[in-house]
């Protein structure tokens, strides 16, 4: 089994070796069949690899416990769904993953272009199989996933039992986390092959961009989904009701999700105008960059992270591939300077072209800092000698500021005019949306509301959502003006003719929603109580009265449960049971909160065991305002991500044909 | 004035704020990785900087007092006495044998007052294979 595996492995590096060469040595010698059987060692490439991803999740399944792998990441207990989770709970396992989505994504894009772009396509499949075989390379030497167990030389043997899942992971979220966050980060390969591609090739025009935008757009979506997902296992299950840390491996996370951002609102403008061509092979290059330095964070242990992966020897080989990329990339595009003339100028400050330039100046300013906060430590060593890391503090300094500033971006930039505005336009479009967010402040402040950064961000939120809500109601009046019809359908008729104005945005509000949901934490109330049964403490508008003490036992775990009984305005809302429990085979123990999720609060619960003295409990009790906003926004930015998805809605509008006349005889027709 | 200009001026603008908020971030949470020898090493300097100090929890050390816990942290055979008393509950990772990082700074009385810990089970993560049969297993 394990010399299958391995076998399946080193196969597929040879294949990915071959096809890097074929589809090079083919297109320069000019041979289509060598260029040929280059793509289809994709096909191969995928078939070893699946295999080997297979074995290894079979021997995770059936329990093979000669495996190294299998003895550190499984055991006998632990239930179907988490043993093939482990495929991605380690090392060598999660490096597997990663090189068999990206053989899935290049073996689509070689099925999907195999009668188009024969001139770039050799091309892109050079690219793709050079990273993968990079990333199959990882795991036939220094990580290889099929290593078994051995006493001495030659002597396997089988462990019996094993360690299990870390408990931390045992979680639905965090379960699928790492497939989504690959998918993004993996994806991001292609749109980068294609752009290296059409550089190469010296194409002329947005040809890369139009056969990437979908994938650009699903990739983002992934990664989204990816970062949404961990945000929303570090609120669930670390149990300080936190979404974001600013940790190392959340920011290797969020770095090429800013970048892919940035490169999404950029692209149109080389759409439509022709503008910013460079810049947009130098953002796709470095969101692939970035993915590649975010795997190299998550893997290698450079930063000291709380995602405490083993420390490995894969820094070298990590920054080899780094360096040599970077600067092949960056020659390529020196050398191909003049095939990315812009055919405009920008006209005016008040333009639609000036809005996306400062999106970007400004989203480019917020990766760059928390790259720069991230690889501090590392920095400031190789300056003074000294290890100097920054704190959540900093990036939020930075960063919230930035924030506030792209939400007001949002709201203007797809009103203004493209080319050049004028400030009586600019005044008829956002008197309203103005007038209401401030309005809305006001209240705040009179409310008592004494938070700045807080009121801004309502103030903004409420903008950007009347912008978007007068926005749809206009065009869809437009719309009933010609055509009869119910203010829904006229809403639906008009995304559906213009899916990517309109999913865009949605997708923007979707992202209003996150900032109302952050907002909250200006608010958040936190206390850390020694606690005893029959006691009763207060918590804002919450009145929490402690109960029993439960305890048991199941085959994975020992368990405590807390009966927590809450009242709020005095009104019972039911009993709240924070969990306790101890993982047997890891010996380790992990905290089950218990929140009560509504749309203005969260109250958040944590039972964290005995305290030292024996006489009570310690509970950590929360409230977070507005939480659920976040986790409502993201649904809504996938919803419109989705509809951008949808191809426009043709308007059919061919020159309406009747018979006028038939001439010519029935004997005609048949003779 | 010149389009190029005013586009000019913004962008420093922008960039000269963001500059000056993140020299202000990094100076006010700055933090120094010392060892625990460092640490004694320091003399009275040691009180002033915020630092973060490494080191495996000492068995049976760990005492809580409602929200203030106590414990010793042990690296190269010198010891540094830790009182933790911050907001965010402690990890599950925190208990004994554990690797743990604090950050804080060290009071007058030698004891690191710490306001943020994080651990690490160095037996989960970095997991030696299990010994069979009285033999400890290696990886082959």
């Amino acid at each position: 089994m394990e010399n299958l595996g391995t076998l399946a492995i080193l196969l597929a590096l040879c294949f990915a070796v071959y096809s890097v060469l074929g589809s090079l040595i083919g297109k320069w010698m000019n041979k289509p069949l060598l260029v040929l059987s280059a793509s289809r060692a994709v096909y191969c490439v995928w078939v070893l690899l699946t295999t080997a991803a297979g074995l290894l999740v079979y021997s995770l399944i059936v329990g093979d416990f000669r495996l190294a792998y299998v003895v550190n990441h499984s055991n006998k207990t632990m239930a179907t769904p988490y043993k093939f989770a482990s495929w991605w709970g380690g090392q060598e396992g999660s490096l597997l993953l990663w090189s068999w989505l990206l053989a899935t994504y290049t073996s689509v894009v070689v099925f999907q272009n195999r009668r188009k772009y024969r001139d770039m396509m050799p091309y892109v499949t050079a690219v793709l199989m050079t990273t993968l075989a990079f990333f199959v390379l990882l795991i036939s030497v220094p990580e290889q996933p099929f290593k078994v167990l051995m006493a001495g030389k030659g002597n396997i043997v089988d462990a019996g039992d094993g360690q299990g899942l870390n408990p931390l992971l045992q979680y639905w979220t965090m379960v699928i986390h790492p497939p989504f966050l690959y998918l993004g980060y993996v994806g991001f390969a292609v749109p980068f092959a294609f752009a290296i591609a059409s550089l190469i090739t010296k194409q002329p025009g947005e040809a890369w961009i139009k056969t990437t935008r979908r994938w650009t757009l699903v990739t983002w979506m992934f990664q989204t989904t990816g970062v949404l997902l961990g945000a929303g296992w570090a609120y669930a299950v670390l149990g300080w009701g936190g979404y974001w840390a600013w940790d190392p491996v959340e920011n290797a996370s969020v770095l090429p999700w800013i970048t892919a951002t940035a490169f999404l609102h950029s692209v149109m403008m080389q759409e439509k105008k022709g503008m910013m061509k460079v810049w947009n092979v130098v953002l796709v290059s470095s969101t692939f960059f970035l993915c590649i330095f975010g795997t190299m964070l998550t893997r290698t242990g450079v930063v000291q992270s709380v995602h405490a992966f083993a420390q490995s020897q894969l820094g070298t080989y990590f920054t080899t591939f780094l360096s040599l990329g970077i600067a092949g990339t960056l020659y390529l595009i020196l050398n191909r300077l003049p095939y990315l003339k812009s055919e405009a100028t920008i006209e005016s400050v008040l333009s639609r072209e000036s809005s996306f330039l400062f999106n970007n100046l400004i989203l480019l300013a917020s990766c760059f800092s928390v790259l720069w906060g991230t690889l501090f430590p590392v920095i400031t060593e190789a300056i003074n000698g000294e290890k100097i890391s920054v704190d959540a503090p900093f990036f939020n300094r930075v960063n919230i500021p930035i924030g506030l500033f792209l939400m007001l971006l949002t709201g203007v930039g797809p009103l203004i005019a493209w080319r050049k505005s004028s400030f009586e336009s600019l005044q008829r479009a956002f008197l309203w949306p103005a007038a209401s967010g401030v309005l809305v402040a006001a209240l705040m402040m009179a409310y008592g509301v004494r938070h700045v950064y807080a009121l801004i961000s309502i103030a903004l939120c409420t903008f950007v959502l009347v912008t978007i809500v007068i926005e749809f109601f206009k065009g869809a009046n437009a719309i009933r003006g010609r055509t009869p019809m119910n203010l829904f359908s006229a809403m639906w008729e008009l995304t559906h003719r213009n899916t990517r104005r309109y999913g865009g945005y949605l997708v923007h509000m979707g992202v209003v929603f996150m900032f109302i949901g952050f907002t909250g934490k200006a608010f958040d109330i936190d206390r850390t109580l020694q606690v005893k049964p029959g006691e009763t403490l207060q918590l804002g508008r919450y009145s929490l009265n402690i109960g029993q003490l439960e305890s048991g036992q199941t085959n994975d775990y020992q368990w405590e449960v807390l009966n927590i009984a809450a009242t709020k305005n005095g009104q019972s809302i039911g009993t709240l049971r924070p969990e306790q429990r101890f993982y047997i085979a890891a010996r380790q123990p992990s905290s089950m909160v218990a929140i009560r999720r509504k749309l203005n609060e969260d109250l958040y619960l944590n039972y964290a065991g005995a305290s030292n003295d024996g006489k009570g409990y310690v509970l950590q009790a929360y409230v977070f305002p507005l939480v659920s906003w976040i986790w409502i926004g993201y649904w809504v930015v996938l919803f419109g991500t989705i509809i951008c998805l949808i191809p426009d809605k043709v308007r059919l509008s061919y020159p309406r044909m009747q018979v006028v006349t038939v001439t010519g005889t029935n004997e005609k027709v048949q003779s | 004035m010149k389009n190029y200009v005013k586009f000019g001026i913004l962008i420093v603008a922008i960039l000269g704020t963001l500059a000056w908020l993140a020299v202000g971030g990094i100076s006010e949470t700055k933090t120094y990785y010392k060892t625990i020898a460092e640490l004694n090493q320091m003399g009275e300097k040691a009180q002033e900087q915020r630092l973060r100090v490494g080191g495996d929890i000492a068995p049976n050390s760990i005492v809580r007092d409602g929200s203030q816990v106590t414990f010793t942290m042990a690296q190269d055979n010198r010891q540094l006495k830790v009182v933790y008393s911050g907001i965010d509950p402690l990890p599950d990772t925190f208990r004994d044998g554990a690797q743990a990082l604090a950050d804080g700074k060290l009071g007058t009385d030698g004891v690191f007052r710490a306001t943020k810990i994080q651990a690490k089970c160095a037996s989960k993560y970095e997991a030696a294979p299990p010994a069979v049969n009285g033999n400890p297993a290696v990886r082959g």
